[in-house]
């Protein structure tokens, strides 16, 4: 090459190789998934780098064999992923719900598409409840972070593999198709060389230890309800210490703040700019993590923020933890495309004007 | 916040996506920060493809852009689409060899080039896409021309020198073509 570009570290790449490439780096060996638009490029780039590498990639024959795959891979302390989009999701559903009971650490990405049903393939948050609440059955939580770059897909992703190891618990990466079929320079940090013993992990059992157990049954009541109040102590212990957000444009106090995740909460930003130069004072709250939910960041902006303003790529869900964070202090207002529908800068914009004119 | 918004668009193979992705990594070359979009759905063979490239010096919020500032449409379809969306002034690159009308609206600024022809002159003819793309370049300053070089020659650098050199060749013809016309 003739020439060498000034930041040679930037690389341009799509949303979805980037998550891949960064999983790698955190030090993911292993794949096991099944096919799905739009995510199909994470299984793709991983069939290729995998193998490279010393890793194992499989193509499961279902999203139920491939979340037993990464079951057994994440119990035998192996840094594992799977990924899929919404319908495939949720046939994992037993199986996340069996990593949170076995206490295996494992990192989940969604890259959501409308629903419900089929639905469609076009951008959509559609899946917050799934994924804040109902991703499994039983007493259940697990950490969601919603990347709204494509260098903080990055960055989160080596967080996920962190926080699924701290925690010995599923992390969940929750992106969409627009997140994951558009491109922007990204920077990766170096390979991990060093990861975090796992004295717990299925290894084969030498004579200077106890057998290691990797299981979810417990048929004793009294048994399991120890096991569920130990996983509660380590939840408690996330909501204190993993809330994630940012405040956008709010060190002025606005009297309106935009509530929004994701690539909703890009196009926000936009609006907000927009706004601002025509004087409206506005400013943007952003939850990275969706559970655990930054409440006292919206409790603390409510001091002075008048009124909220919702936004999401469905029809209101994450606008109720926002309503229960605020518990009734300042209004709390909706509006949202569904269905795959991603609205422009100035849909955004009319809205505020129309809800604050 | 200024950032430029450009849409490339036409069929299906006429390379829209590439010189897209070219623009994208001038843009790094060049320390800005940038977004790639394409347009994504269920897409039919010889349908219809463009893809949004936006270049700004600070973080950009949406990548999707309503009222983009500079079009170059490969084919007439895109025209059609895009003359309507422009914001008044926007530049537009119309590839005169697949587009037999003038832009309909005054308050654009229109650039007529024949991609095709340029490209065939220079050996490749399915490297039109470039020769609009340097047409593009010659009339835009989003960009300096030597950044958009180096984003072709990192682009076709697992390629042979002879392909290198004929895109880069096809490439500132566009640009000539657009000085000169």
């Amino acid at each position: 090459m003739s020439s060498q570009s000034p930041h040679p570290q930037r690389l341009l790449m799509k949303g979805t190789e980037a998550i891949a490439e960064a999983a790698i780096r955190a030090g993911c060996r292993s794949f096991f998934g099944y096919p799905i638009t739009p995510q199909n490029e994470i299984p793709e780039y991983m069939s290729k780098r995998l193998p490279q590498i010393g890793g194992a990639f499989v193509q499961a024959e279902s999203e139920v064999a491939a979340v037993n795959m990464i079951y057994g891979a994440g119990g035998a302390g192996v840094r594992v992923m799977t990924s899929s989009s919404s319908p495939g999701v949720a046939l994992m559903a037993e199986g996340f719900s069996y990593l949170v009971g076995a206490e295996v650490p494992v990192v989940i990405v969604n890259v959501m598409r409308g629903g419900p049903g089929l639905g469609g393939i076009g951008p959509s948050q559609s899946d917050y409840f799934m994924m804040t609440r109902g991703f499994g059955h039983g007493d259940q939580r697990a950490i969601v972070l919603a990347p709204s770059t494509l260098q903080e897909a990055v960055d989160l992703m080596g967080l996920a593999f962190d926080l699924a190891d701290k925690y010995r618990n599923p992390t969940l990466l929750v992106g969409d198709g627009l997140i994951g079929q558009m491109m922007e320079p990204v920077t990766f940090p170096e390979a991990r060389t060093e990861l975090p013993e796992k004295s717990w992990a299925t290894t084969g059992k030498p004579a200077s230890r106890e057998r290691n157990v990797i299981n979810s049954l417990d048929l004793s009541p009294e048994g399991l309800e120890r096991h569920v109040a130990k996983l509660f102590d380590k939840y408690a212990r996330m909501e204190r210490e993993e809330p994630r957000f940012e405040r956008f444009q709010l060190d002025d106090n606005p009297p309106v703040c935009l509530c929004a995740y994701g690539t909703m909460a890009r196009i926000a930003k936009s609006a907000v700019q927009q706004l601002r130069a025509e004087g409206i004072r506005v400013g943007l709250l952003r939850p990275i993590t969706l559970w655990p939910f930054p409440t006292s960041a919206f409790l603390e902006q409510a001091e002075t923020t008048e009124r909220f303003i919702c936004v999401e790529l469905s029809c209101g869900q994450m606008v109720e933890d926002v309503r229960r964070a605020l518990a009734g202090r300042r209004p709390v207002d909706f509006w949202g495309r569904t269905g795959g529908v991603v609205p422009s800068v100035e849909e955004i914009a009319d809205e505020v004007r129309r809800l604050c004119g | 916040m200024a950032q430029t918004s450009i849409v490339m668009a036409g069929f299906g193979g006429q390379g829209v996506m590439s010189i897209g992705k070219i623009l994208a990594k001038a843009a790094i070359h060049e320390g800005k920060e940038v977004t790639w979009l394409p347009s994504y759905g269920p897409e039919m063979r010889g349908g219809t493809a463009n893809c949004t490239v936006v270049i700004a010096d600070d973080p950009i919020g949406s990548p999707l852009v309503k009222f983009p500032d500079a079009a170059l449409v490969m084919n007439k379809q895109s025209l059609d689409k895009f003359e309507e969306e422009l914001r008044p002034s926007g530049l537009i690159a119309v590839n005169t060899a697949l587009i037999d009308r003038a832009v309909k609206r005054g308050d654009l600024c229109a650039l007529y080039v024949d991609a095709n022809a340029l490209a065939e002159r220079g050996g490749a003819a399915r490297s039109a896409n470039l020769a609009l793309l340097g047409a593009f370049m010659a009339r835009c300053d989003v960009l300096p021309i030597c950044a958009v070089e180096a984003a072709i020659e990192e682009t076709f650098a697992g390629k042979s020198t002879s392909v290198l050199e004929t895109s880069l060749a096809i490439f500132r013809a566009g640009v000539e073509a657009a000085a000169t016309g």
